[in-house]
């Protein structure tokens, strides 16, 4: 249990997936231009990345080494197309929002990573643990890239306004130039409260 | 000449890496020299190109008339796998020379995000027309490749830049990228497809 706990802590900080591991930088880029759709995102990816992970970690004594990869890969297509659909049944808007990216998820690097070196090696409880965390630093990081930059380019946030007319937005902040740069940005600021707080 | 926007399109105005944020993570992780940089552009661009034409025609042909369209998601993905299989194993029988230069990126073109979501785009952009996806595909891959070229000019010359060790290695990679993004973005609107 204690193991556990210690995994789900690490993925949020320690072994942070986008401010600290620096994977699975393409969807964390393209649709962070509003809370709404980095939490969105998030979640999706969370779901499907403790569903597989659990799956990988139950049938792991049945999968040849030699075609992990391919069996890990359709494993979490299956449950991104499950994300898929319900994310078109129930949230169209956001589905609308998220575009390709909800299928993208597939090939998020974080999920083969974690079914490849975590999930296809530990217990069930810690798995489910470790996705958590890693899930729940992946989603954390993804609002706070878009809360960023949804303040920066539309002066609002979760669409409320917050930043008075008067002041200029900041457009570039919600086109690509502005994710890379608030990304580095943001890496730049979890480095230095990481060095200052060690 | 509706191909010929279609190519400056997906290579230029919409490029994958730097308007699309498809392919970062080669995009940062591969580009720290001009010859690997070059290598992945070419094999991701024969993927790309080759899967295109497999899973628009599957897509057109097998899935839609069976009305098995919603499973797309697992058929591109192990398209593309199989796919990078068969090139795996040619090319090391073949041409070992290349293959080693290629080494462990070959079998990550699987997942990576640009092959996919060309694949993805074709199908909503250019569902009616094999030609089109193709040629948008190799758009894409001539998009990618010169991206990842003119990034790893620019990190050779960074690795002799005095930068801040705060900003060391991904800051800084990213804060370049965001740079010719802005450069990228001046082909905004050149082309209205």
């Amino acid at each position: 249990m204690m193991k556990a706990l210690v995994r789900f802590k690490k993925g949020i900080l320690d072994e942070n997936p986008i401010f600290s591991q620096a994977i699975a930088l393409c969807p964390v880029l393209a649709v962070t231009t509003s809370i709404v759709n980095g939490i969105g995102l998030g979640l999706a990816t969370l779901a499907v990345l403790m569903a597989s992970s659990l799956v990988v970690c139950f049938i792991r004594k049945w999968i040849p080494p030699q075609v992990r990869i391919p069996c890990f890969i359709v494993i979490s297509a299956t449950f991104t197309t499950v994300v898929r659909l319900l994310m078109e049944a129930f949230f169209p808007a956001l589905n609308e929002a998220l575009g390709i990216f909800i299928p993208l998820i597939v090939v998020n690097c974080l999920i083969l990573a974690r079914m490849e070196s975590f999930a296809s090696r530990n217990g069930p409880l810690t798995v489910a643990f470790d996705s958590l965390g890693m899930g729940l630093g992946f989603t954390l990081s993804l609002s706070l890239i878009g809360f960023v930059r949804e303040m920066m380019g539309f002066g609002t946030v979760f669409g409320v306004v917050v930043i008075p007319e008067v002041i200029p937005r900041n457009t570039l902040m919600i086109l690509p130039p502005g994710g890379f740069l608030v990304l580095a940005l943001l890496i730049v600021g979890f480095r230095f409260i990481r060095k200052r707080g060690a | 000449m509706e191909l010929v926007l279609i190519f400056i399109s997906a290579a230029l105005v919409n490029n994958f890496v730097l308007s699309r944020s498809l392919g970062i993570c080669p995009f940062i992780g591969v580009s720290k020299r001009l010859d690997t940089s070059l290598g992945m552009g070419l094999a991701v661009a024969f993927v790309m190109v080759l899967a295109s034409a497999i899973t628009h025609t599957v897509y057109n042909l097998i899935l839609t008339p069976l009305s098995l369209g919603y499973l797309y998601i697992i058929v591109f993905v192990l398209i593309t796998a199989c796919l990078v299989q068969v090139v795996e194993m040619y090319l090391k029988k073949n041409s070992p020379a290349l293959y080693k230069a290629l080494g462990i990126f070959l079998p990550l073109i699987t997942t990576n995000c640009a092959v996919l979501g060309v694949l993805l785009l074709n199908i909503e952009l250019f569902a009616g027309s094999l030609l089109s996806a193709v040629v948008h595909a190799v758009g894409a891959a001539a998009g990618f490749t010169l991206a990842m070229v003119l990034f790893s000019g620019i990190r050779d010359r960074l690795a002799y830049s005095p930068v801040p060790k705060i900003f060391d290695g991904i800051p800084i990679a990213m804060i370049v990228a965001s740079l010719m993004s802005v450069a990228f973005l001046g082909f905004a609107g050149m082309i209205n497809l």
